[in-house]
């Protein structure tokens, strides 16, 4: 059986197109089906990976020949995980949306699936043009889904999202556009795909605003500073189930862009630009650890950790080291996988603390409550990088490469791993000892739906703490081709 | 001019018939339409004058397609009309916003008030005076061309005779048409002056021949035909009208006016300066480029503060209408090939927008107010989503045709030197997020609070347009059709822009002189 990648990236939005044609209450379990689908069928592709195969799965068309965009769409070692990740985690936030009754089920339905398509387009596509489109397309749905089913100030919050992030893509459109166009040697045909973009690099001048360009999008996207401003509305007025599959997929398109089109389409302009980078890197990582540990808003924490995390993930593409890069596409996915559960236990929380998020409101919610307060300590220690998890690999490698390559940027990116540990402990604290609050209510997870969607994610996260080299075998292979292109310029 | 020429002159010009016939069958439908409508009867009113309008445009386009021939332009009357794929591309265009047009119409207060024959031929003759302009050789046709299609127009626009506003649209549209008509012959003359001709071919060859390219009395011609030109096709600093006419006008008539006029103003954009001019491209590009970055700005900014959807969609209008400018001034293939592709969609996305807004303000107590889409999105989604599919590809989102159209102007802009009008076209495009995506917030989004800060609105919300009580408020199908096809369409080329592409593709090959 060969695996086509199509049929993945399409399943999702087919789903949630069949959703709307079925009976409200039908209309989450739909989606749940189809996420679920999509994953088994992911994995099926997981397990017919070649390890060190290069890119697999290949599907190559004619899409708009006139402007020399393609359907093309392939696996590597690079986005593997990543598309793996995406398949993962929609489905618990497709459960988390099915179990709760939601003002215009269908809709809802419609958006989550056509935004697990467009996430999963962004991640396969080889061809610039298609990831552009697929990267814009990704606003859509989620402009949709924090504006109609957000919290008070919801639209607000989804127009400064939306604005931000797309004067991003807009200017990433017109890299693109500007990329394809100067790399087509003359009289020859036009092409964006990255095979054929990487076979004509750019003189440096061109390559530097370019490289500003695209940089600027992936930055906003992902967050990271001085590049977050939506971020704090967005997460605090999204969903639940939205703002789950937001944080842990949708911010790693952002950073996941560096390595796939900056790192080998516009080398000497990362090198140039290396120092820059990782400035904002070790910015993002102290700023997102200190703001983290001043939030009371458990969303925010979240939120603001992840803008250190992510920091971290820059520091680790920017070391233009291959060890570095390993680390970052590690991290991303370990991100992600914590991030999720993560935002399911701040929905956990919230139902106990009377639909609030703010830590004042919590307090002892261990006492009897054991699961929960296991299952957030994992999750807590994974996301603080303990030895034994799999982010405690991710981030040595990230480390690794920095120390390796810029020695002061590392050195003080090590202090984010400390700061880490203060700002996720201080928040299990606050939400599970200590006195506890008025109106909090201690009540462990529900065996049904409440464990169950929890359970398999944290499953995960203890195998890959095990064994972490399931990830970095299958990863080693790639990353570094990104990387080799800007050693490439270095050596110059 | 010696005796022999005379003669030679005062015979009958070569007159291809078929090539001529799509002109004719508009023209002679418009008269028909005139003469049937003398018998007063409502079945003659209501069903067979609308018939009958539809029969002409339909007959016109399948006698364009039969004369759908690629290559360089063919004479079909000697020395003042030719036909070629431009030509024949965007009458396509005038025609099918003349059916939307009809059903658009078809329940107005405009029809009703002013008498089909007379809305329907006067939209005919429009038509017909688009098409010469489309495919004319000459200065002098141009000229006839751009008041043929003008005249009716002012008069549409007034066609609400009981309505104030309709009223004083139709005169703001006439005396300030009436300027940049006498702007645009007077720019004509000089560029007759100074080279000697009135044929476009000649114009060419004598410019690249004999006159000087920095001959003032050319450039001062050029000048003025392109600011006449820029009142027609809404272009900064001569767009002032746009929104009040826009506004004012029956709301079938203004989409009509945003979609055809712009398209036939475009056209004769795309000939004078890539076609007669295009060998002192050097000279134009650069104050054109001008004109679009102005457009671009001025509209969009224009744009966030409006509360009357007309007049957002006018400064919309406005704003596109720099995007595609921008394609005319790098003079290459591409670039005729990217505005041509992006004036086929404009149909689409404007077309659906315009319906939606015909269609609540008939039934809203806010007429064409961005109140009345209030909570569309849950009280009618099939008229919210057209919208929602308008806004979106108008902003530019992928899976839209908009988003191809933009990815296109881009790209020709970018091939042809121009990258930094590549950049406005998308600053430009983050500044209309804010007004589109403030459109969809309304229907999708409620209970909504955004009122732009310090931006009051310029009047109460009252009826405005076609609405009228005795409108029957739920039923109108035949706007909800178009509108979902138009949306559909939006759609469609957004995923699968080939067929269009084609049709691009072979306009591009009409003008030869391009630079590839």
């Amino acid at each position: 059986m060969t695996v086509h990648l199509s049929i993945i990236l399409f399943l999702p939005a087919v789903a949630g197109l069949v959703a709307m044609f079925f009976p409200r209450d039908w209309a989450g379990w739909t989606l749940v089906t189809g996420s679920v689908l999509t994953l088994a069928y992911a994995i099926v592709m997981l397990a017919r990976f070649k390890t060190g195969g290069g890119m697999q799965f290949v599907t190559d068309d004619n899409w708009i020949s006139e402007l020399g965009i393609r359907y093309q769409l392939g696996v590597d070692g690079l986005n593997l995980f990543l598309v793996m990740l995406t398949a993962l985690l929609w489905v618990p936030a497709s459960i988390a949306f099915a179990v709760r009754g939601w003002d215009r089920p269908h809709l809802f339905a419609f958006f989550m699936g056509l935004g697990e398509t467009a996430v999963l387009g962004a991640f396969m596509a080889q061809d610039l043009g298609l990831f552009v489109a697929f990267f814009d397309l990704m606003l859509v749905p989620f402009y949709f889904l924090v504006g109609m089913w957000g919290g008070e100030d919801r639209v607000y919050a989804t127009t400064k999202l939306v604005i931000y992030t797309l004067v991003g893509s807009l200017l990433m459109l017109a890299a693109a556009v500007a990329l394809g166009v100067m790399s087509t040697p003359d009289g020859g045909h036009i092409s964006f795909s990255f095979a054929t973009l990487a076979q004509h690099p750019l003189s440096a001048g061109s390559q530097y605003w370019l490289f500003l360009l695209f940089a600027f999008a992936f930055l906003v996207k992902a967050p990271i500073f001085p590049l977050h401003g939506w971020m704090p509305d967005a997460y605090r007025q999204a969903p639940l189930p939205v703002i789950l599959v937001f944080s842990a997929v949708v911010s790693k398109v952002g950073v996941y862009g560096f390595l796939r089109i900056v790192l080998p389409l516009l080398p000497q302009a990362s090198v140039h630009f290396q120092e820059l980078m990782l400035a904002i890197a070790v910015v993002s990582i102290l700023y997102g650890s200190v703001l983290a540990f001043s939030q009371d808003d458990t969303r925010l924490i979240v939120g603001y950790s992840s803008i250190a995390q992510l920091g971290f993930i820059l520091l680790g593409i920017f070391s233009l080291d291959s060890k570095g890069g390993q680390g970052a596409v590690m991290q991303m996915v370990n991100h992600g996988l914590v991030v999720a559960p993560l935002f399911l236990i701040i929905g956990y929380l919230a139902i106990r603390a009377q639909e609030r998020d703010s830590l004042d409101w919590m307090g002892g919610m261990a006492f009897r409550a054991p699961v929960l307060a296991g299952v957030f300590l994992i999750v807590a220690l994974a996301t603080l990088a303990m030895p034994g998890s799999a982010n405690f690999v991710g981030e040595l490698y990230i480390l690794f490469g920095t120390l390796q390559s810029k020695i002061v940027y590392g050195l003080v990116a090590s202090v984010g791993v400390v700061l880490a540990a203060v700002y996720m402990i201080r928040f299990f604290q606050r939400a599970m000892h200590g006195r506890a609050g008025v109106h909090a209510e201690s009540r462990d997870l529900a065996l049904g739906p409440e464990l169950a969607v929890i359970a398999p994610l944290v499953l995960v996260i203890l195998a890959l703490g095990v064994y972490p080299n399931f990830l970095l075998h299958r990863i080693n292979a790639f990353a570094p081709v990104a990387q080799n292109a800007a050693q490439v310029a270095l050596k110059k | 001019m010696n005796t022999l020429n005379v003669i030679a002159a005062a015979k009958a010009p070569v007159i291809d018939y078929k090539g001529i016939s799509p002109l004719f069958a508009i023209a002679g439908g418009a008269v028909i339409v005139l003469i049937v409508a003398l018998f007063r009867g409502r079945f003659v009113q209501r069903v067979l004058v609308p018939l009958l309008t539809v029969g002409a445009l339909g007959a016109a386009i399948g006698l364009t397609i039969w004369n759908w021939q690629t290559g360089d332009s063919k004479p079909i009357v000697e020395g003042a009309l030719s036909i070629d794929t431009l030509a024949l591309g965007l009458s396509l265009i005038f025609y099918a916003s003349g059916l939307v047009m009809v059903a658009f119409a078809w329940r107005s207060v405009a029809l009703r008030e002013s008498g089909s024959g007379e809305f329907f031929g006067l939209m005919l003759g429009s038509i017909a005076g688009m098409n010469i302009l489309a495919s004319a050789e000459n200065l002098v046709t141009l000229f006839v061309g751009i008041e043929l299609l003008s005249i009716p127009l002012y008069v549409l626009c007034a066609s609400e005779v009981r309505r104030e506003t309709s009223l004083e649209s139709g005169l703001k549209y006439l005396v300030i048409g009436s300027v940049g008509s006498a702007t645009l012959l007077y720019g004509l003359a000089f560029i007759y002056g100074a080279t000697g001709h009135t044929d476009f071919a000649g114009i060419s060859s004598a410019i690249g021949d004999r006159v000087d390219i920095t001959d003032p009395l050319l450039l001062t011609g050029i000048g003025l035909a392109a600011a006449g030109l820029a009142f027609k096709a809404s272009v900064a600093p001569f767009h002032a009208w746009t929104p009040d006419v826009y506004e004012g006008a029956p709301t079938p008539v203004t989409a009509f006016m945003a979609v055809a006029t712009k398209t036939a103003a475009f056209a004769i954009i795309l000939r004078l300066f890539d076609e007669a001019l295009v060998t002192v491209q050097v000279q134009w590009a650069p104050a054109l480029a001008a004109l679009a970055v102005v457009t671009i700005i001025v509209g969009n900014v224009g744009a966030i503060g409006q509360n009357s959807l007309k007049r957002m969609l006018a400064w919309s209008g406005v704003a596109q209408a720099g995007y595609m400018l921008a394609g005319v001034v790098v003079g290459t293939k591409l670039g005729l090939q990217a505005t041509v592709f992006y004036l086929a969609i404009y149909l689409f996305m404007n077309m659906a927008a315009f319906g939606v807004v015909i269609a609540r303000e008939r039934v809203s107590e806010h007429g064409d107010g961005m109140k009345s889409l209030e909570g569309l999105g849950s009280a009618s989604p099939l008229l919210a989503w057209p919208m929602t599919i308008a806004m979106l590809s108008l902003a530019g989102f992928p899976a839209t045709a908009g988003f191809i159209g933009k990815f296109y102007l881009i790209s020709a802009t970018v091939d042809g030197n121009w990258a930094w009008l590549g950049v406005m076209i998308v600053i430009g495009s983050m500044i209309s997020l804010v007004y589109y995506l403030r459109v969809i917030a309304v229907m999708w989004m409620n209970p909504l609070k955004i009122e732009v800060p310090g931006l009051r609105p310029r009047r109460e919300v009252r009826p405005v347009a076609g609405w009228s009580p005795e409108a029957d408020p739920r039923r109108q199908p035949e706007v909800l059709v178009v509108t979902l096809i138009m949306a559909a369409a939006t759609i469609f080329f957004g995923i699968v822009p080939s067929p269009l592409f084609h049709l691009a593709h072979d306009v591009g090959t009409s003008l030869s002189s391009l630079f590839t």
